[in-house]
């Protein structure tokens, strides 16, 4: 398989290896993927409570090339984004950006699964919470009409 | 001694050309181009006569006669005319049932396959863990309509030898033919077709130090095997297979099949030594699993699984060694191996094998050097690999549920 420099430099020097404290509240974590199918990806993210920015990435890959690059490229965008605008992020830009041949696209689509995995997870994690402030507000706001 | 980058190790894809061979075939292109089938001048004469050196050259090796040997492309061809030829030959006298196993190379396959589309049973045999196939099955899959029974001795991506002679002897007993696509084992384990029974081997010249484009096919004449032939021509090669013999290649080939005969025991030696000390490097690594019976088998084909590695990603790591994956990321199909499929290999395993080939020309430093690559890459690779977390926590990842695609 002929790769783009981009894509090798990502899979010979990954960025963000490694992995986050999956109990800490505000790390959500996607795995997606399968061994079955030769792909599996871990992507975390660390979110600051108060912006709702990501501080901190990181992910473990097991796969072809093109998933590791691209895994790799992801925690490297996703760090310092809030997770309204991680959210948008896609794969075609993921495989735009590493020019992945035609039959890797499924590895950037793993990707954009594995971002939207961990921004959901983080959600879940703090679900509860927001939805309590929500009704704390409310019951302040109801306080003050009172 | 500098080692030259990659390494190759593919002996099993193809095989660099001996020196002793290019000699002898460059000597045969500037001075003997004549058409080996011209009978009417010296010019035909000395090319056939050439021919004929080589022919005899390559039934040396198998202990056959010259005449049983016929010149094709290579094992391709050769697995092509042997099954479709008997197939088509034997037809008229009811039968038309053909055994054969899931195992085999991808032309004895489709060859069986393009069978079946015209009306002809065909039996795959299943192989066990170890690769092998059952005796007992085979016997019990040959029927009166039976015609031939097809089995390659060394796998290509395993390395497993099945039992030729065992096999053979049950062709016999039941007098079906028996055709073996040898393109793995001839040169390089002792074969002999009267010990064995066999009725046809296909043979190539590139998979033995010798050119590319050149192949035979050993076709047993006593008692007879009868071929229809699939080109229509000038009726060379007995009529097995029209078509100018090409002269330099069948001498290369022949060569390459003399320097076979004489230091088969000493190419062996060497690769066996080599190939020990490199599965026990990779063993040492933990949770690598040799792919294919672990004593009937060819050394110089080590086909390991990498837990927690995929296939291509390690091919990218290791890329200083030129070696084959049976991972689906290689290839453009993205379906893993059905060898290792057929030997209940899993999936995930599947995805993360590697297929190591020695031969004449590797030495112990590029296999020391190999072992050093292998090591370091494989703790990268699997520090970060998710799915290496988990075994090591002793997660059965078969317990997880995946979101398969």
């Amino acid at each position: 398989m002929s790769y783009s420099k981009k894509l090798l430099d990502h899979y010979e020097n990954p960025r963000n290896v490694g992995a986050l404290n999956d109990q800490a509240k505000n790390v959500g974590t996607g795995l997606v993927g399968a061994p079955a199918c030769g792909d599996v990806m871990q992507l975390q993210i660390e979110v600051d409570e108060k912006s709702q920015k990501i501080i901190d990435a990181k992910f473990k890959t097991f796969g072809c090339g093109s998933a590791i690059a691209s895994s790799s490229l992801a925690t490297e965008w996703l760090i310092g984004k809030n997770l309204d605008n991680a959210y948008q992020i896609t794969n075609k830009e993921i495989a735009a950006e590493l020019s992945l041949p035609p039959v890797k696209i499924h590895c950037s689509l793993l990707a954009e699964e594995a971002i939207q995995a961990a921004i959901a997870d983080y959600k879940k994690k703090n679900i509860s919470d927001s939805s309590k402030e929500q009704e704390e507000t409310e019951e302040s706001d109801s306080n003050k009409n009172s | 001694m500098s080692i030259k980058l990659p390494i190759y190790l593919d002996y099993q894809s193809t095989t660099p050309i001996d020196p002793r061979v290019i000699d002898i075939m460059l000597t045969t292109m500037q001075n003997d181009f004549g058409n080996p089938h011209s009978r009417s001048h010296s010019y035909g004469w000395r090319a056939e006569e050439l021919v004929e050196i080589a022919r005899n050259q390559v039934a040396k090796l198998i202990n056959a006669n010259e005449k049983e040997i016929f010149f094709t492309s290579g094992a391709t061809e050769s697995n092509n005319i042997a099954i479709k030829g008997v197939a088509n030959f034997y037809k008229s006298n009811q039968e038309n049932h053909i055994i054969t196993v899931a195992t085999e190379h991808k032309c004895v396959i489709n060859s069986c396959r393009d069978l079946e589309q015209e009306g002809f049973k065909i039996t795959f045999l299943p192989v066990q863990k170890n690769g092998l196939i059952d005796l007992n099955q085979l016997r019990e899959a040959i029927t009166k309509q039976t015609a031939l029974v097809s089995v390659m001795a060394i796998n290509n991506e395993i390395g497993v030898i099945q039992p030729l002679a065992e096999i053979g002897k049950i062709c016999r007993e039941n007098q079906v033919f028996f055709h073996t696509d040898c393109a793995q084992a001839f040169g390089k384990i002792p074969l002999d077709v009267e010990a064995m029974n066999i009725d046809l081997m296909s043979i190539s010249g590139h998979k033995i130090y010798g050119p590319k484009g050149i192949g035979a096919l050993f076709v047993r004449r006593k008692p007879r095997v009868r071929i229809k032939p699939l080109f229509s021509g000038g009726g060379q090669e007995r009529g097995i297979r029209s078509g100018t013999v090409p002269t330099a290649l069948a001498v290369g080939l022949g060569k390459a099949s003399e320097i076979a005969l004489q230091e088969m025991h000493q190419d062996l030696q060497k690769v066996t030594k080599l190939s020990q000390k490199l599965a026990l490097a990779i063993s040492n690594l933990t949770h690598t699993y040799l792919n294919g019976d672990s004593q009937n088998r060819y050394p110089g084909n080590l086909n390991f699984s990498f837990a927690g590695i995929e296939g291509e990603s390690m091919i990218m790591a290791i890329k200083d060694l030129a070696v084959s994956s049976g991972s689906a990321c290689t290839s453009a199909s993205l379906e893993p191996s059905y060898v290792l499929y057929a030997l209940g290999v899993g999936a995930d395993l599947a995805h993360t094998s590697i297929r190591f080939g020695l031969g004449r020309f590797t030495t112990e430093e590029e296999i020391d050097f190999a072992i050093n690559l292998i090591t370091s890459k494989v703790q990268k690779l699997r520090n970060m690999s998710p799915l290496w977390d988990m075994i090591q926590k002793g997660i059965d990842l078969n317990s997880i549920k995946w979101q398969s695609h």
